[in-house]
């Protein structure tokens, strides 16, 4: 029988269980699968560990009582340098979380990737995280001659990695054709399961030499594919072949302000997420207006 | 020609630039409007050899212009995703001039909170990737803001890059692909060439920046400041420089940067 490995975000999110790790590919305020993330947010769903790069993701998923804790390098959105959820929970002591250097985040993810405990690195040696943020952390010594003394960056094994793509077929062949690919690959390759979003899905991609190039992951790691365009709003989607669009800066700004007001959150929730998909694509001005975000220039 | 009709902003500009002569064929990593700005002067003028990025994913030979709408006219001469950044980062080809917000006498800096770390008085950034940075490569200071707050008596609150406290570097640690090479400040210019009573690295003063004196800046920092034997008066821009500028950043973004955007030669 043909593979179809076609499902809704729901369809996904049903697939998610209460405790799990649960990675998140992008990068700040740059192509987060959030379509599945407001899934999540409608799902009842709780005590997940999340993974990532984290932008508005974390934010919201902390925001709504998700999240027993987090495993970040940041969470940020960029030209709003911290997540205002984020820094709230930070600031009220009540959010559980490693903080990694943004090399040692993809060094974990690659040491789960390989189904090894560790990988050595100079990164994190001679500075506090050792100490105060993460002081589970062990060193090794090299067994060879030079008996140097190495971090051992402990393996993130994730039960689930979520990422978000240009184009996907129903075999779960996948493109990426974003400037920078961040680290969805070792996401994926970290996970016992991925599930992907994209603007596109067909029956079987057939590419050219080139195009075969943008496939991020072979199709054994990808388990779910769900069609969902705009699907990474409020933040970014840029293809390098032209098309996708930029963050949503006035969206942004506004869900900033949110968390600086009480009860801010649950007025989000109001007036964002009490309806389905199409519902919220509609509160932040239609489908096609997502898809006409100018992309930033920095 | 240098000159005398300059901004504080485009005084630091060029004085940012300077960190990374003869460098070779380094990564160069501005953070922030004025240290951006100095990466493609620097490239512009005494260092063509730097590699610099668009400020996403791509390697150009031509510095972008800031405030840009769009990406016409755009070449690249190579790929430069976050994946190969790390490469270049633990391979030290790299060097960052980044903004600290707290920095201690042994060149530990802070980025990540203020206060404790379970329960942050204020969070900051997080560690970023300044572990990872400091221990790999050279890096150097932008600091716009010179005062005790940034440079405090005691360790940093989070120590985020490391230092010249031996106490951090315990046996087997390999210390030798860390270099801290300046730190700029609105004030002055430093280095570690200085000794401590100890015989490591101490910051010194190694230019001031006109109209400042040495008093000024002691008083303005959290530990005791040595004096470099050359100490002089931070170079003027010159009109090359500066004209460079006004090209990299034709919106005058640079005059937002630093509180009252105040006269270069300060009385």
């Amino acid at each position: 029988m043909a593979l179809n490995k076609e499902l809704s975000a729901k369809d996904i999110v049903a697939q998610l269980r209460d405790g799990m790790t649960i990675g998140i590919g992008g990068w700040g305020p740059r192509r987060k699968p959030m379509a599945i993330v407001r899934e999540i947010l409608r799902s009842d769903l709780k005590d997940l560990t999340l993974v990532g790069y984290g932008g508005t993701d974390m934010g919201m998923l902390a925001a709504a009582g998700k999240v027993k804790k987090l495993i970040y390098a940041f969470v940020s959105l960029d030209f709003i340098p911290l997540e205002p959820f984020f820094r709230k929970a930070r600031e009220a002591g009540t959010l559980q979380g490693i903080e990694l250097d943004e090399g040692q985040l993809h060094w974990g993810l690659r040491a789960a990737a390989m189904r090894i405990p560790f990988l050595p690195t100079r990164v994190g040696l001679g500075t506090d995280q050792l100490t105060k943020v993460y002081p589970e952390l062990r060193t090794v010594t090299s067994p060879y001659d030079d008996g140097e003394v190495l971090l051992a960056v402990p393996a993130i094994k994730l039960d689930v990695a979520l990422l978000h793509v240009h184009k996907a077929d129903r075999l779960g062949n996948v493109r990426l054709y974003a400037p920078d690919p961040f680290f969805d690959e070792l996401f994926a390759r970290a996970a016992d399961r991925s599930y992907v979003s994209c603007e596109e899905l067909v029956d079987r991609i057939d590419g050219d030499e080139i195009d075969a190039r943008f496939n991020l992951v072979e199709r054994n790691l990808v388990n779910g594919v769900a069609l969902t365009p705009g699907g990474a709003h409020p933040t970014s989607n840029v293809s390098i072949q032209g098309g996708g669009y930029g963050w949503d800066a006035a969206h942004l700004k506004r869900y900033c302000a949110a968390a600086e007001e009480d009860g801010g959150w649950q007025r989000y929730v109001e007036e964002f997420l009490r309806g389905d998909e199409a519902a919220y694509q509609q509160a932040v001005g239609g489908a096609d207006a997502i898809l006409k975000l100018p992309r930033q220039v920095f | 020609m240098a000159t005398t009709d300059f901004t504080l902003a485009e005084l630091l500009i060029c004085t940012c630039a300077d960190v990374w002569r003869e460098d070779g064929e380094v990564l160069a990593t501005g953070i922030g409007i004025i240290p951006r700005l100095a990466q493609g002067l620097a490239k512009l003028t005494h260092s063509p050899e730097l590699m610099i990025t668009d400020g996403e994913a791509y390697l150009t030979e031509e510095p972008v212009v800031l405030g840009s709408k769009n990406h016409e006219g755009r070449r690249y001469g190579g790929w430069m995703p976050y994946a190969r950044v790390f490469d270049n980062v633990w391979g030290g080809r790299r060097h960052a001039l980044v903004g600290p917000v707290q920095v201690d006498r042994w060149g530990q800096a802070n980025i990540s909170c203020i206060g404790e770390f379970a329960k942050p008085k204020r969070q900051l950034l997080g560690l970023r990737g300044f572990p990872g940075n400091s221990i790999n490569h050279v890096n150097s200071f932008f600091v716009p803001n010179h005062g005790p707050r940034v440079f405090v008596d005691k360790e940093v609150d989070v120590v985020c890059s490391v230092g010249y406290k031996p106490e951090r570097w315990p046996a087997g640690v390999k210390q030798d692909y860390m270099r801290i090479h300046r730190i700029v400040t609105d004030l002055c210019v430093m280095d570690f060439g200085g000794r401590n009573d100890e015989g490591g690295h101490a910051i010194r003063v190694i230019s001031l920046h006109p109209g400042i004196t040495f008093e000024q800046v002691q008083a303005a920092t959290g530990f005791p400041l040595l004096k470099a034997g050359n100490l002089g008066e931070t170079a003027h821009p010159t009109e090359e420089q500066l004209a460079i500028i006004r090209r990299l950043d034709p919106k005058d973004m640079r005059s937002k940067q630093i509180k009252d955007n105040p006269p270069g030669i300060r009385s």
